[in-house]
């Protein structure tokens, strides 16, 4: 192990990560949004939207992201629709995370039975009252695993941005390996880097999970 | 409509070479989920040992394997083994390598969740009813386990498919690389190719994995 090596390409390592937590931020908050939309579109039933939602789900989870980006890198442009690596990159998450979010938000709004908000309506409420004080709470709660683990997912799944030429961790590590030959040393930092991001996340995430288990009690 | 480049893909063996190229990855795909599934059991009737020394390694192996990308995987094996172990190994083995690796860890940390989420019962009312331990195993626990499974383990497949799709980044000719091969010989002829064979490439992984994840949600569904 060469330190000088490790300290000299510190600071390149440091901006590739923060790309990579730049780019991931932006898809996961996009895709969460894209999520909450179409879980609701499924969960009302809206008519021709659903349909569109279902068929967007199927082709997003049943593609790898590698090939998404692909096509909207390389593909696209050739029908006129041009745009940075980043913007790419930061599309090509949000279509694949939108699919994943969509699925835990609606098996989450699916496990509270109708009974529920029906006792909420016999009790009175409104239907606004019903899904704000009776249905959400529950829903987010059950959903809370399946949408931790997708951020994880998530941004582990930026590391196939070096594909689409962004200066990611990935693309650094590479780039470093064919330059100076260091393998071990730039593969370390890698490690090191990727671990930085998503260990925290990863605590964090199973904290919330524990704090948020409180629907489904007796099961 | 502009020239979208889908003639490219009958001109000669294109279409052949694609789909050549997609085999290289689901065979790759289909071998480590064939090695992960029985690592995996094993893994995951590990896990479920009270041992505390299997319990804290079993338990870093998971962790540091799946909060890793696969792609980080990879390049360790790919190009980090080579130089410390000193060996040469090609880049479809090295995927090889990975893949179960990953796959034995999903597959282990399901096996460990349908294991103890058998609840208790199950065995005290076997064992009241003169089962023994084997029978308990053989009647009661592993038909329940393997149902609760069967889909999980399905749905692991096309996780192992559309990942396999990261071995182009070790330099493995699979079906995307053989695509970028079909663009730039055709650059001249047809500079929209492009679009129809990343399209078709699109296409072909969504055929491969969307009827497998069908096949998962109806056994989920009939099996509940």
């Amino acid at each position: 192990m060469n330190w000088d090596f490790i300290l000299k390409y510190l600071p390149l390592y440091e901006t590739a990560a923060l790309l990579t937590v730049k780019i991931g931020l932006i898809g996961i908050a996009l895709s969460i949004a894209v999520g909450f939309l179409c879980a609701a579109v499924l969960y009302f039933k809206v008519p021709v939207l659903r349909q569109i939602v279902i068929v967007y789900i199927e082709v997003s989870r049943n593609t790898p992201l590698l090939i998404q980006l692909f096509f909207i890198y390389y593909a696209l442009p050739k029908v006129g629709i041009g745009m940075s690596a980043q913007l790419c990159g930061i599309i090509g998450l949000a279509f694949l995370g939108g699919s994943y979010m969509a699925e835990a938000f609606r098996s989450g709004l699916e496990a509270v039975e109708p009974i529920q908000a029906e006792s909420a309506l016999s009790l009175g409420m409104q239907r606004s009252q019903a899904l704000r004080y009776v249905v959400l709470p529950q829903a987010v709660s059950i959903s809370v695993p399946a949408f931790v683990a997708n951020i994880i997912f998530l941004l582990k799944e930026t590391s196939v941005f070096s594909a689409i030429s962004l200066m990611d961790l990935m693309f650094t590590a590479k780039d470093l390996i064919g330059q100076y030959y260091k393998t071990t040393e730039s593969l370390f930092l890698l490690v090191v880097f990727y671990l930085i991001i998503l260990l925290p996340v990863s605590i964090l995430g199973s904290y919330v999970e524990r704090r948020l288990r409180y629907a489904g009690f007796g099961s | 409509m502009p020239d979208l480049g889908l003639d490219v893909l009958f001109k000669g063996k294109n279409m052949l070479r694609l789909l050549g190229g997609l085999w290289v990855a689901v065979r790759i795909s289909l071998i480590s989920v064939a090695l992960s599934i029985p690592l995996g059991i094993l893994l995951g009737i590990v896990m479920t040992f009270k041992n505390p020394i299997t319990k804290t390694v079993t338990r870093i192996y998971l962790e540091f394997i799946r909060i890793m990308p696969q792609l980080v995987l990879l390049f360790i094996v790919f190009f980090s083994s080579t130089r410390t172990l000193g060996w040469d190994i090609s880049g479809e083995l090295a995927s090889v390598i990975v893949f179960t690796a990953w796959g034995t860890a999903e597959m282990g940390d399901l096996v460990r969740g349908a294991l103890i989420s058998i609840p208790k019962h199950q065995y005290e009312s076997a064992s009241a009813l003169a089962l023994s331990p084997s029978q308990t195993y053989f009647y009661i626990i592993i038909p329940q386990t393997v149902r609760r499974l069967i889909p999980l383990s399905i749905n692991l497949v096309t996780r192992m498919i559309k990942t396999t799709s990261l071995i182009l980044m070790i330099g493995v000719v699979e079906v995307l690389k053989v695509a970028q091969q079909i663009i730039e010989a055709n650059r001249m002829s047809s500079p929209n190719a492009a679009f129809g064979i990343y399209l078709v490439v699109l296409i072909m992984y969504f055929m491969i994995c969307w009827p497998i994840s069908m096949l998962a949600r109806y056994l989920e569904k009939k099996w509940r």
